[in-house]
């Protein structure tokens, strides 16, 4: 019917197009927020940290700072014109210390200065009278005296007591996993710039840049449309900068609103990570009944987190969590409760997985003392107990898993390292050394993709086409390093048929596209992704009714392909057709706008469906540990990742690839270490050990699943990425255990907590051998 | 030094009024306004502020270093590369630019101009690209995005290619041989001093008593790059070519006083090939290629990785002063925490190493958390001479394990003369328990240095005693 080329556009989707800051990455000149010049007269400014965990904030002298050369101002939580409230989900969270300081590291006050050296040496001066209160600074502290920031949560699904009961097996326990400091290589910048009248200007490493624009409002007392958060690229961000940038942006602007002069907060980094949140550690207390073939029949268990000082996301990391409780079991009677405990530390926030991987690592913990138990392999409980396709398929929320392909990942991944073969190897060797001991584990995952919350699964976008054809290409999401940028161009350049190139993506902005959501949760592609297809389909509809007069046939028959527009066998190029757009007076911009369909949650209730589709992947992993030190090699990491109908491979195996290394630290060598008076021991990367290039895996293989389109209608079919590979990571966590356990002829449950340091691998082993002699 | 001058990108640079105690990443991002490379830390562990420097007497090659450590006088007369150096006039990219580009190894791109730096260095090495030199030459450079495999990809991929930079470190130093070296920067009230020879640096001790010496800056750095506040007087040893000198004798090897890392390794390697192996875990290679042997002595610290294996081996520094010279064993100089017998006007002058006697072996070990560029939880380095199956010589220090690294002497005078067998052992955790009463900190538990320590001694019997050793986790 048309004589449409065969042609393919060149950066389309499903093609492994690179980054688009590639050259500019390694050119050095990307430019990040602190490399942007910046106005003659724009101040620097520091933070006053409190030095201790629970304190009275007697009084604040700033005297002798203001004394200080190049001071400009100094301000504490007195100072702020509007509300001193900043929270993202409840409310009353500060950002700067109000009458108490929560923890070490809470902003009390801040200094602006003419240069970043002015600022910080003044920031040591400021003189505060703190009246010293005792910390509660553990979980159990906080359990004990039923300390929370938020109400608690649960998801109940039967009668769980009665289960355990009538249950033939029963087994209890207690795993815990550690925090994460997001070591986003940037750290956290705010620029804020003061305009005519009330107007605000802020530029912000954020994720979120309307939650940055609603908190700098309140603070300063603004309406919303006075302030405008823009966001080119961060250096790296991975949940750290979602409600965390906020604080830093706010008190940046409640300077600038002080001193009408530009204001740029970097932090330093023992600042960074003293000052702002990080993934939540969880103490996971469980009762398993269960037959003697290992299906689960009853399962009760707490996860409670530490939360930190104030709620911030925590209500939603727990029910991510919670929601996660069961990874890819079918959990007939359940009962799943969670906390969010109060202690005197950071507010722990966004981390990649958000709850998911804690949640997982809880149900392995639980699936692994199944196994040992019953003496079978990790692998068969795992299958006996997995979601069944039309029977045994709902989740302890109600929600039915409709695309489960769990089965079909773990055969892959069988199919592609033979596990058998695999395992007796291991085995061999564990005979042959007696010093060190290798372990082999799978892990499967099965990640629910959307926010909890309906409401935030929404998204904009703002697509203009020039009269030369180019296209210029806003939407709400923001650039981390994730590759959204170029996949949405991606969709872009395929909705127009139009080569990559042609579309740019510029700086998010809060003036371009209004009330965002954070990109998080995996759900940039998806959301904002489906919102640019939605502008562009506008656009393009009004281009083929001025395409249609033009050749004088039917809308329905003009086609565009490579870069052109066809009728039949007459065509036009694409830029030609723009301009003729323009001349007919005929719109070549368009909002888009996208709300995923399907879902609804209850949190009350814990029930809903709250996840559009599941993204899959299971991983096998081989360690070593050294038995006299309890160092530990990750030598072999075996992954399939599930992520539908790729946009971008490349971008996804990145993802992929990233994620694990990130889980692989996250349980291995990233320790987060607080001394007794809550001071964080782990503030710099000389304490605080992010996995190196030595860490990652000596042989380590991706495979992305193929032929794998999501059954949802996903933005071309693809599936979210950035989140579900961490949580293979799990894997490293049970192999180690199972090389502890080798010590015991794998008859006994290591006591093997997370994260995995020499010191907790040596204790482990320690007491396998006291226990099995 | 009337000014200071130096090669940046190839242009010549004459700086007149930074301060001496400006951090090189400040001034090339706030003076030159080149932003490539990153603070990602301001403590030398992160590399994103990595550059290259080819110095007149390190070799014509640019070697890596962390900019965010050295002060600026530390570039005086040398040659400096940038990340927005490399690329070609007509902007084609560096192989190991291009080969980044092609492996997708970069992702939020933060750290990508440190990595670029720290390839090109490896590069100018002509080291074969493999998985092991390449770790060792990424140490220094976290990357929180990519999980490093397609960044390992693109190092293999730029060896294969020319390295289109090969000779240029040798034709900017070629170019700064007319700039006269100068001996002082004064600016601001804040000097540093680079003495040319012994007597100027007798002469300025003299005329500073208070002002520290300045070996690589990786100790002392971290004063201007953290605490904002460098010292306002600092001394360079590098400048002073007796306290370069390695000379490897019949019954000593000595090192001098200004001697980097990198510069003794060769010359470890032969020797002391298990104390090679342990200075390769020292920080990275951008630390390795500033930091001194002589700074970790000075620098007294209960974790210093040197300290030790010196002790074990019992190594003397050479101590030198306008009023003469005087020897001490490493043990006897460390007096305390971080606290040593260096006297005002004293510099150390050597470092003196008995190379080992027939049959006798050195073996150290370092425990972390992370393998590569962490401080150690635990150094245990040992000197053994087996005599039919029996301990005829064992000294055997440790780090880690009290406010010193300091000498067992319970486990020492316990273990020589045993049978170098497992059953030999049973008491060791006990002994270790004598000689040590360690603490809690970051790094690990009383309890984990103890056990730790004491399994080490189990190791060292494993690998040096009779019959096949066990396999070790490195040979895996
Ligand atoms: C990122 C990073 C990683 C590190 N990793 C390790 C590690 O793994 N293990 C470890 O042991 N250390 C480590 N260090 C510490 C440091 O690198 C070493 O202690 C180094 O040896 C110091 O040498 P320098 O020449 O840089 O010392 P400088 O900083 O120049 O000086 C340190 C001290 O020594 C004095 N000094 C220097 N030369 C002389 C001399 N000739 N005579 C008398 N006094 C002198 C100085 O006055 C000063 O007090 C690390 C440091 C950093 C920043
Ligand atoms: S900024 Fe991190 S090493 Fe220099
Ligand atoms: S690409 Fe982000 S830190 Fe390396």
């Amino acid at each position: 019917m048309t004589a449409a080329p065969a042609h393919r556009i060149k950066g389309g989707v499903q093609s492994p197009v690179r980054h688009e800051s590639a050259i500019g990455h390694v050119t050095g000149s990307a430019l990040y927020l602190d490399d942007v010049p910046t106005v003659p007269g724009t101040l620097e400014a520091a933070l006053v940290l409190s030095p201790h965990a629970h304190a009275r904030i007697a009084s604040v002298d700033f005297a002798r700072a203001l004394a200080a050369p190049g001071v400009r101002a100094a301000i504490a939580a007195g100072d702020i014109p509007g509300r001193n409230d900043i929270a993202p989900i409840l409310k009353g969270e500060p950002a700067l210390a109000d009458g108490v300081a929560e923890y070490v590291g809470h902003p009390v006050a801040a200094i602006a200065a003419d240069t970043l050296d002015q600022a910080r040496a003044a920031a040591k001066r400021v003189e505060i009278a703190y009246e010293v209160l005792p910390p509660v600074l553990t979980i159990e502290e906080a359990l004990e005296r039923g300390l929370l920031v938020a109400p608690e949560q649960k998801i109940e699904r039967g009668d769980v007591g009665p289960a355990l009961d009538a249950a033939p097996l029963r087994l209890a326990g207690e795993a815990r996993c550690g925090g994460q400091d997001h070591f986003y290589l940037e750290g956290q910048i705010a620029l804020a710039v003061p305009g005519e009248e009330r107007d605000m200007q802020v530029f912000s490493s954020t994720q979120h840049p309307t939650e940055v624009q609603h908190g700098v409002a309140h603070l300063l007392g603004l309406p919303f449309n006075a302030v405008t958060v823009d966001v080119r690229r961060m250096g790296g961000a991975f949940g750290g900068k979602e409600s965390q940038a906020t604080i830093i942006a706010g008190i940046a602007a409640l300077l600038a609103w002080k001193t009408r002069r530009p204001v740029k907060l970097r932090l330093a980094r023992d600042d960074d990570m003293q000052a702002t949140g990080k993934r939540h550690p969880f103490l996971i207390r469980y009762e398993v009944g269960f037959d003697p073939e290992g299906r689960i029949q009853a399962l009760d268990m707490l996860y409670a987190a530490n939360a930190g000082n104030v709620a911030d996301l925590s209500p939603a990391v727990i029910a991510r969590a919670l929601c996660h409780a069961d990874n890819c079991y079918f959990l007939p009677n359940v009962r799943l409760r969670g906390l969010a405990c109060k202690t005197n530390t950071v507010s722990n926030t966004a981390f990649r997985g958000f709850g998911g991987p804690q949640g997982m690592f809880g149900i392995e913990a639980v699936i692994d003392a199944v196994a040992r138990h019953l003496r079978l392999p990790l692998e068969t409980v795992r299958q006996r107990n997995f979601y069944g396709i039309g029977r045994n398929d709902t989740t302890p929320y109600g929600m039915k898993v409709e695309d489960n392909i769990i089965e079909r990942v773990m055969a892959e991944l069988d199919g592609a390292v033979d596990l058998a073969r695999w395992r007796s190897e291991i085995d061999a060797f564990n005979r042959a050394n007696p010093v060190v001991k290798k372990g082999l584990a799978t892990m499967p995952v099965k990640f629910g993709i959307s926010f909890n919350l309906t409401t935030l699964n929404q998204a904009g976008a703002l697509v203009h086409v020039y009269t030369d054809g180019s296209v210029h290409l806003n939407h709400g999401g923001t650039e981390m390093g994730q590759g959204l940028f170029v996949k949405i161009a991606q969709v872009v350049a395929e909705a127009f048929q139009i080569d990559v190139e042609h579309v740019r993506v510029s700086a998010t902005s809060t003036g371009k596209v209004p009330n965002t959501s954070a990109t998080a949760a995996s759900s940039g592609t998806d959301m904002n992704g489906m919102a640019a297809l939605d502008a562009a389909g506008r656009i393009k509809a009004r281009m083929a009714e001025v395409a249609a007069a033009h050749f004088g046939v039917p809308a329905g028959e003009i086609v565009f392909a490579d870069n052109r527009v066809f009728a039949g066998n007459k065509s036009l190029a694409f830029a030609e057709l723009a301009e003729m757009c323009w001349r007919r007076r005929v719109s070549l911009s368009s909002t888009g706008y996208y709300r995923t369909p399907k879902i609804h949650w209850d949190g009350q209730a814990g029930k809903g469906r709250p996840f559009y589709y599941f993204v899959y992947g299971a991983a096998a992993c081989e360690v070593a540990i050294d038995t006299l030190t309890g160092e530990m090699r990750t030598l072999r990491a075996e992954l399939v990742q599930d992520c539908g109908r790729s946009i971008n491979p490349a971008i996804d195996l990145g993802q992929t690839e990233g994620a694990f290394v990130q889980g692989l630290g996250w349980l291995t060598t990233e320790e987060l270490w607080w001394d007794r008076a809550g001071r964080l021991g782990t503030h710099g990367p000389s304490t605080y050990k992010i996995p190196g290039s030595r860490d990652v895996p000596p042989v380590f293989n991706v495979r992305l699943l193929p032929d794998a389109p999501n059954r949802e209608d996903t933005v071309f079919r693809s599936k979210a990425i950035g989140e579900p590979p961490l949580m293979l990571a799990i894997a490293v966590w049970l192999a180690a255990r199972d090389a502890v356990a080798s010590l015991g002829d794998h008859r006994l449950a290591p006591k093997l907590d997370a994260p995995m340091t020499p010191e907790r691998i040596l204790a482990a082993v320690d007491d396998m051998k006291a226990r099995s002699a | 030094m009337a000014a200071l001058r130096f090669l940046l990108n190839g242009q010549r640079v004459v700086e007149d009024s930074a301060s001496p105690t400006m951090t090189v990443l400040d001034y090339l991002r706030g003076v030159r306004r080149l932003t490539g490379a990153k603070e990602g830390c301001a403590e030398g562990d992160c590399g994103a502020c990595t550059i290259a420097v080819a110095w007149p007497h390190g070799g014509a090659r640019y070697r890596a270093v962390n900019s965010c450590l050295m002060l600026l006088p530390q570039i005086d007369g040398a040659a400096v590369l940038t990340v927005e150096g490399l690329a070609a006039p007509d902007g084609a990219l560096h192989p190991v630019q291009q080969a980044l580009v092609e492996t997708d190894g970069t992702q939020c791109g933060f750290c990508t101009p440190g990595f670029v730096m720290a390839m090109l260095a490896f590069r100018q090495g002509g080291e074969t690209a493999d998985d092991a030199a390449i770790h060792d030459a990424l140490a220094g450079n976290l990357c929180r995005c990519t999980g490093y495999r397609p960044i390992v990809d693109a190092c293999k991929r730029a060896a294969a290619a020319p390295d289109p930079l090969a000779a240029r470190a040798a034709e900017d130093l070629a170019r700064l041989s007319d700039v006269p070296p100068g001996i002082g920067y004064t600016r601001h009230g804040r000097s540093f001093y680079a003495p040319r020879s012994i007597d100027d640096l007798h002469q300025l001790l003299r005329q500073n008593p208070e002002a520290p010496l300045l070996g690589g800056g990786t100790d002392l750095g971290l004063l201007a790059s953290k605490e904002r506040r460098g010292p306002p007087v600092v001394i360079s040893t590098q400048s002073v070519p007796e306290l370069k000198r390695i000379l490897r004798g019949p019954d000593v090897q000595t090192f001098g006083g200004a001697v980097t890392y990198a510069e003794a390794l060769p010359c470890l390697d032969s020797d002391f090939p298990s104390f090679a192996a342990l200075v390769r875990r020292i920080g990275s290679r951008q630390i390795r290629n500033l930091g001194t042997l002589a700074g970790n002595i000075a620098t007294a610290s209960p974790i210093g990785d040197t300290l030790p294996c010196l002790i074990a081996l019992g190594a003397s520094v050479v101590l030198r002063s306008a009023e003469g010279t005087r020897r001490l064993e490493v043990e006897s100089f460390i007096t305390g925490y971080r606290k040593t017998d260096l006297r005002p006007g004293e510099f150390i002058d050597a470092i003196e190493i008995p190379r080992l006697g027939n049959g006798q072996r050195f073996v150290a070990y370092k425990l972390s958390k992370r393998f590569d560029q962490d401080i150690s939880a635990v150094i245990a380095a040992f000197r053994l001479e087996l005599d039919r199956g029996r301990l005829a010589e064992f000294r055997a220090a440790f780090g880690g394990m009290a406010a010193t690294p300091r000498r067992a002497s319970a486990l020492e005078a316990a273990l020589t003369g045993r049978m170098w067998r497992r059953e030999s052992l049973v008491d060791v955790d006990a002994l270790v328990a004598r000689d040590f009463q360690p603490i809690d900190d970051v790094r690990a538990t009383a309890a984990y240095r103890l056990r730790a320590a004491a399994n080490l001694v189990r190791r060292l019997q494993l690998e040096t005693g009779a019959g096949p050793a066990p396999a070790g986790l490195d040979a895996l």
